[in-house]
């Protein structure tokens, strides 16, 4: 009765096959990240010290750390932040809690699509037109950030409207039913319910920012500067375009210092995701139905 | 109860979503302090009454309601302030919903909406609805624990607890018993039999029995259409006009 036919036998296989090859595709994609960060501490980690995180350049950057860079990148990406976050969850809390579907909204929300749509090369003359030039902030923190945080937007915009959205409706109407008002049911009840959802947006922005090099190219970065920023309308440098002037724009650079830098790059993002991770795992706990 | 007020009188009620009709009522009177029955199969209209009683027409574009509906001598269509409204009308889902917040902020949710901030005069609140809807004793140690993780039955006693804690004048109950066991719908049908000494209850309803345990008086909705209205008993001794109302009490469709 419950004898294998040829059918059967076949049909088994072929699961079997699938299931390995395609875990096996799935494995390799370890490969490509392990490579990275070897290859990064390997030839980068025994330069990095107390020393080189916190001194300036020397030697036409050829030698000495990378502070000014470090916290260029900081005060881009916090800035940005502050910018960017407000902006796309009021939005995202407008188009998924406030308007109803009409032509507007359907522009709105592919206008948001195109937006994440742009290249970064865009977005930096862009960016230079508008902040640089026109508004007349010159290169500066400032014009850079808002340039990489009008880039982020739609990464905000989006992760917040798929995280209200979960937010089962049932919540809503029993809150409305009460008589509450549209703006006490999303404070109280809706918002607090997105919030991890919300902070995935943000730490998916923060490690795009931070690794951005062509948006902040023209609106703000500097090839090299002889001192630290001293407000959001000053130049700095950062770390994206720290690495890639060392790498290819300056003679005489001692092969392993942009592995360096870029191994000092890619733990800061890491960091920064961890960070957000755990507060979310934090917010998560605090909040389930 | 001949001669009894009226609390909600409904004239000409027609609900629309988009262009169907979901619902037509020429007259419905319900009076004060009764438990008013509603019965009828799914797509009857039975929900869409409640909405259109608390205007939750607001939130869904499609709905669209014409005609009277009169909440204690006021046209409710001309309310200005919908969240007064909504505050004096307490509403249960069929199924419960507890939201993501602890028991005490569940029931201090509404009066904490509408001001009030006292701590003393919260916890008195939350105890009294707590315990005129039966969940007191159950939950009176973990007052701090999410409303959302308790079980079905005590999340719908919750629900009304919350409903209460609004001091409403119409408590609208939809199918309430649905995701509930028996043993806790016969405690809150026990709580509504209390209530109706303080407001007026409308009871939609799939359980023809609960009506006939309840309610003084039943309509029957049938396919958007009021078919009949009448004391409850008569549905159950065959003193109904319509022979539609007869076969579904009697259980020959629906």
């Amino acid at each position: 009765m419950f004898q294998s036919t040829e059918l059967n036998r076949r049909n088994h296989s072929v699961q079997k096959l699938v299931s390995i090859l395609f875990g096996v595709v799935t494995c390799l994609l370890i490969v490509p990240v392990l490579t990275i960060m070897t290859v990064l501490v390997y030839k980068g980690g025994p330069n990095i010290s107390f020393e080189f995180l916190f001194s300036a350049p020397t030697n036409g950057m050829t030698a000495g750390g990378i502070f000014p860079a470090l916290l260029g990148t900081i005060l881009l990406v916090v800035v940005a932040l502050i910018f960017s976050v407000p902006l796309g969850v009021a939005t995202a809390v407008y188009l998924s809690e406030y308007a109803s579907d009409t032509w507007l909204t359907r522009l709105i929300n592919l206008a948001i699509i195109n937006l994440a749509g742009v290249p970064s090369i865009v977005h930096a003359l862009f960016g230079l037109g508008a902040f640089v030039i026109f508004a007349g902030f010159g290169t500066s923190i400032l014009a850079a950030s808002l340039t990489l945080g009008i880039m982020t937007l739609p990464v905000v915009i989006v992760a917040t409207r798929e995280s209200l959205q979960a937010v089962p409706p049932e919540f809503r109407m029993a809150c409305w039913g009460m008589g509450a008002t549209r703006w006490q049911t999303i404070r109280k009840v809706v918002l607090p319910n997105a919030m991890s959802g919300i902070l995935t947006g943000v730490i998916l922005e923060v490690s795009r920012t931070a690794g951005e090099t062509a948006p902040i190219m023209f609106t703000g970065a500097a090839f090299f500067l002889p001192f630290l920023p001293q407000g959001i309308l000053d130049q700095t440098m950062a770390m994206s375009l720290h690495l890639f002037v060392v790498s290819t724009q300056v003679p005489g650079v001692p092969e392993t210092l942009p592995y360096s830098v870029a191994l000092v790059l890619v733990s800061l993002v890491l960091i920064m995701n961890a960070a957000s991770i755990i507060l979310r795992a934090y917010v998560r706990g605090q909040k389930k139905w | 109860m001949v001669g009894a007020a009226i609390e909600l009188l409904v004239q000409d009620l027609t609900i629309r979503y988009d262009n169907d009709i979901a619902l037509r009522v020429d007259k419905l009177e319900i009076r004060k302090n009764e438990i008013f029955g509603i019965i009828g199969p799914a797509g009857s209209g039975k929900t869409s009454f409640l909405n259109a009683i608390n205007r939750m027409d607001e939130f869904n574009d499609s709905m669209n309601v014409q005609g009277s509906i009169n909440f204690g001598g006021l046209e409710v269509s001309r309310v200005k302030n919908v969240y007064a409204l909504r505050k004096k009308i307490g509403v249960v889902f069929p199924l419960p919903v507890g939201l993501p917040l602890s028991i005490y902020e569940n029931v201090a949710l509404s009066p904490r909406l509408s001001g009030v901030k006292d701590k003393t005069k919260l916890d008195e609140i939350v105890e009294r609805c707590l315990i005129r809807a039966a969940l007191w004793e159950e939950v009176k140690d973990r007052l701090h624990q999410l409303g959302s993780l308790l079980s079905g039955g005590q999340q719908q006693r919750l629900t009304i607890a919350r409903a209460l804690s609004q001091e409403p004048k119409l408590l609208l109950l939809d199918e309430f018993s649905i995701a509930v066991d028996p043993v806790t719908t016969m405690r809150i049908e026990d709580v509504l039999k209390e209530l109706k000494k303080e407001m007026t209850v409308v009871l939609v309803t799939n359980l023809v029995q609960q009506v006939r345990r309840l309610s003084e008086r039943t309509a029957f909705f049938l396919n958007g259409e009021l078919v009949e209205v009448g004391e409850t008993e008569d549905f159950f001794t065959g003193v109904v006009e319509d022979q539609r109302t007869r076969d579904y009490v009697e259980g020959r469709f629906g």
